[in-house]
């Protein structure tokens, strides 16, 4: 496949790679929330992770690893820049189309986007039930 | 690594494969000064295309160990198999077409090549009725599997002599005896074998065996089909008709150009494959040997010592095939999932030996040639080694596993 200067960058030098803690750990943080989307069989799983600042009520940190093509990896590795010094409420309204034309994503690999927007909805949701905050958005990880 | 090897790397000569040079010398009078067509019998220059032509027959025949009359020049293997394939279902059928009755049983193997499964699935939709054997997880077609396929109304075997993905070797000569011993004909799709090693057509029972010039370093565009004449005479309906060439099997002017190209690499084949197999198990033992040692769950597919010297399948747990592809770029080599278009599609060979599709979409085929330098396979093995370290160290699937998590007992988001 043959890819543009932008995703080949992000997939060379990924952005914010690592994660808050090992799966037990960043289950118990407050501060932290994780969107865990897509499947090993479908050759895509993104886990998408915000630190908020309790007192700012900012992301301060955003962290990704993803299994996937080099467009599933820019696509999340792009989302953390856009998340960190983001607000919930921006960052919830970040859009995969606004992914799509940044990184140029070829047509086929628009679900990768669409993945990274499931990513940040499904890691604000986390973040807000662990916290007790009323969430009006419909689960991101729908479980079939 | 002791010194960076000329990139790009090829490792794809299942493929295909150069042309050796000396090939592309022995072709070269035919494209000017000997450019005759072979079917004109009654001037100099279409002697000298007939000569050049029956010099390959020689030379064909000689690699296979059969009569120059058996060898039929075709278009390639893929042309080679539906004749055989074809022709022999139409000529041996049982009952016509359109009787309502099953024209005749065929066997075949499910992780065949294309060639040999879509001419065998057109049958089927023509009142021909196919099984499909699935070999186990080491992909060995077994004469057991095949005897229990066969029926009183079996008419064509087809059973491929090597897999083209994971270069597992079928057993091939007690397939032909059983065969031979039920009257029933028997093909093999040879084109991973011929010319890699040692074919004896008669020793080994075999009545159709196709293959293919541009695998053993010959031109594209030319193979050929072993069609037996004795004990017994194998009869086939031709797809082509015409000018009556090669014995009325094929018309059509024949390629001399790519005959002569294909008769002098079976000629070079014959002389150097024993030399070159071992030189290139070796080489592959040390590339397999370097990246089994220093990376975790990778298995290499199929069977570990019953397959070509020169083909090795690998499959890294954790990563994905297409950003491994990327990783590797300099390393021409084909992947276990064509992943060019937004649905996966892993390869149906892995899938039909059982590899799981998240395992099959992240292989690799690696296939070495008579060029392949040790400096090329240590620079192939750093390279993979690399690129697995750096895929994992994104992939949150290889966390999980590292921290006890089962994933076949995670609930995915499925899209």
């Amino acid at each position: 496949m043959a890819y543009g200067p932008k995703i080949i960058d992000h997939y060379e030098n990924p952005r914010n790679v690592g994660s808050f803690g090992t799966q037990a750990e960043i289950k118990q943080r407050k501060d932290v929330g994780v969107g865990l989307v897509g499947a090993p069989e479908c050759g895509d799983v993104m886990q998408l992770q915000i630190k908020v600042d309790p007192a700012t009520g900012k992301i301060a940190d955003a962290k990704f690893k993803t299994f996937g093509c080099g467009s599933a990896i820019a696509s999340s590795s792009l989302a953390t820049e856009w998340l960190k010094g983001k607000s919930i409420d921006e960052a919830e309204a970040i859009k995969n189309t606004a992914i799509v034309e940044e990184l140029a994503l070829p047509p086929v690999k628009i679900h990768c986007s669409v993945l990274a927007e499931d990513a940040i909805h499904a890691a604000i949701e986390d973040y807000k039930k662990k916290n007790g905050i009323p969430t009006d958005a419909p689960t991101a990880t729908a479980k079939h | 690594m002791s010194t960076t090897p000329r990139l790009p790397i090829y490792l794809d000569h299942a493929a295909t494969t150069p042309c050796d040079p000396r090939v592309v010398e022995a072709m070269l009078p035919y494209f000017t000064t000997k450019f005759g067509n072979p079917g004109s019998r009654n001037h100099q220059f279409g002697w000298d295309a007939e000569a050049g032509v029956e010099t390959a027959r020689a030379q064909v025949a000689s690699l296979l160990n059969c009569d120059e009359k058996e060898v039929i020049f075709t278009g390639g293997a893929t042309e080679g198999n539906n004749l055989a394939i074809r022709g022999a279902a139409l000529m041996y059928e049982k009952n016509a077409a359109g009787s309502g009755l099953s024209r005749g049983h065929i066997i075949t193997c499910n992780i065949e090549h294309k060639a040999v499964l879509d001419p065998c699935k057109r049958l089927q939709k023509e009142g021909f009725e196919v099984i499909f054997l699935e070999p186990p997880r080491d992909g060995i077609v077994t004469v057991d599997m095949v005897k229990a396929a066969m029926r009183e109304d079996t008419i064509l075997v087809t059973i491929m002599w090597a897999n083209n993905e994971i270069g597992t070797i079928n057993e091939i000569k007690k397939i032909g005896e059983l065969c031979k011993s039920r009257d029933v004909i028997f093909h093999t799709d040879a084109t991973q074998w011929v010319g890699k090693m040692p074919t004896d057509v008669y020793g080994d029972n075999i009545d159709l065996l196709s293959f293919s010039g541009h695998k053993i370093y010959g031109p594209k565009g030319v193979g050929g089909l072993f069609v037996r004449r004795k004990k017994p005479r194998v009869r086939l309906t031709p797809l082509v008709d015409g000018g009556g060439q090669e014995r009325g099997f094929r018309s059509g002017t024949l390629n001399v150009t790519g005959i002569v190209g294909l008769g002098k690499a079976c000629e070079i084949a014959q002389q150097e494959m024993a030399a070159d197999a071992v030189r290139l198990s070796r080489m592959r033992k040390r590339l397999e040997d370097t990246i089994t040692s220093r990376l975790d769950t990778c298995a290499i597919n199929g069977h570990r010592e019953q397959r070509l010297p020169h083909i090795t399948n690998i499959s890294f747990g954790f990563v994905e095939g297409e950003s491994l592809m990327m990783a590797i770029k300099e390393i021409a080599c084909s992947s276990g999932s064509a992943c060019t278009s937004a649905s996966l599609e892993p390869s149906y060979v892995l899938k039909g030996i059982g590899v799981g599709d998240d395992l099959a979409h992240s292989s690799l085929r690696l296939s070495l040639g008579r060029w392949t330098t040790e400096e090329e396979i240590d620079y192939t093995a750093e390279k993979i080694i690399a690129a697995v370290n750096k895929l994992r160290a994104l992939s949150p699937l290889y966390d999980m596993h590292k921290e006890g998590i089962d994933l076949s007992k995670v609930e995915w988001a499925h899209h």
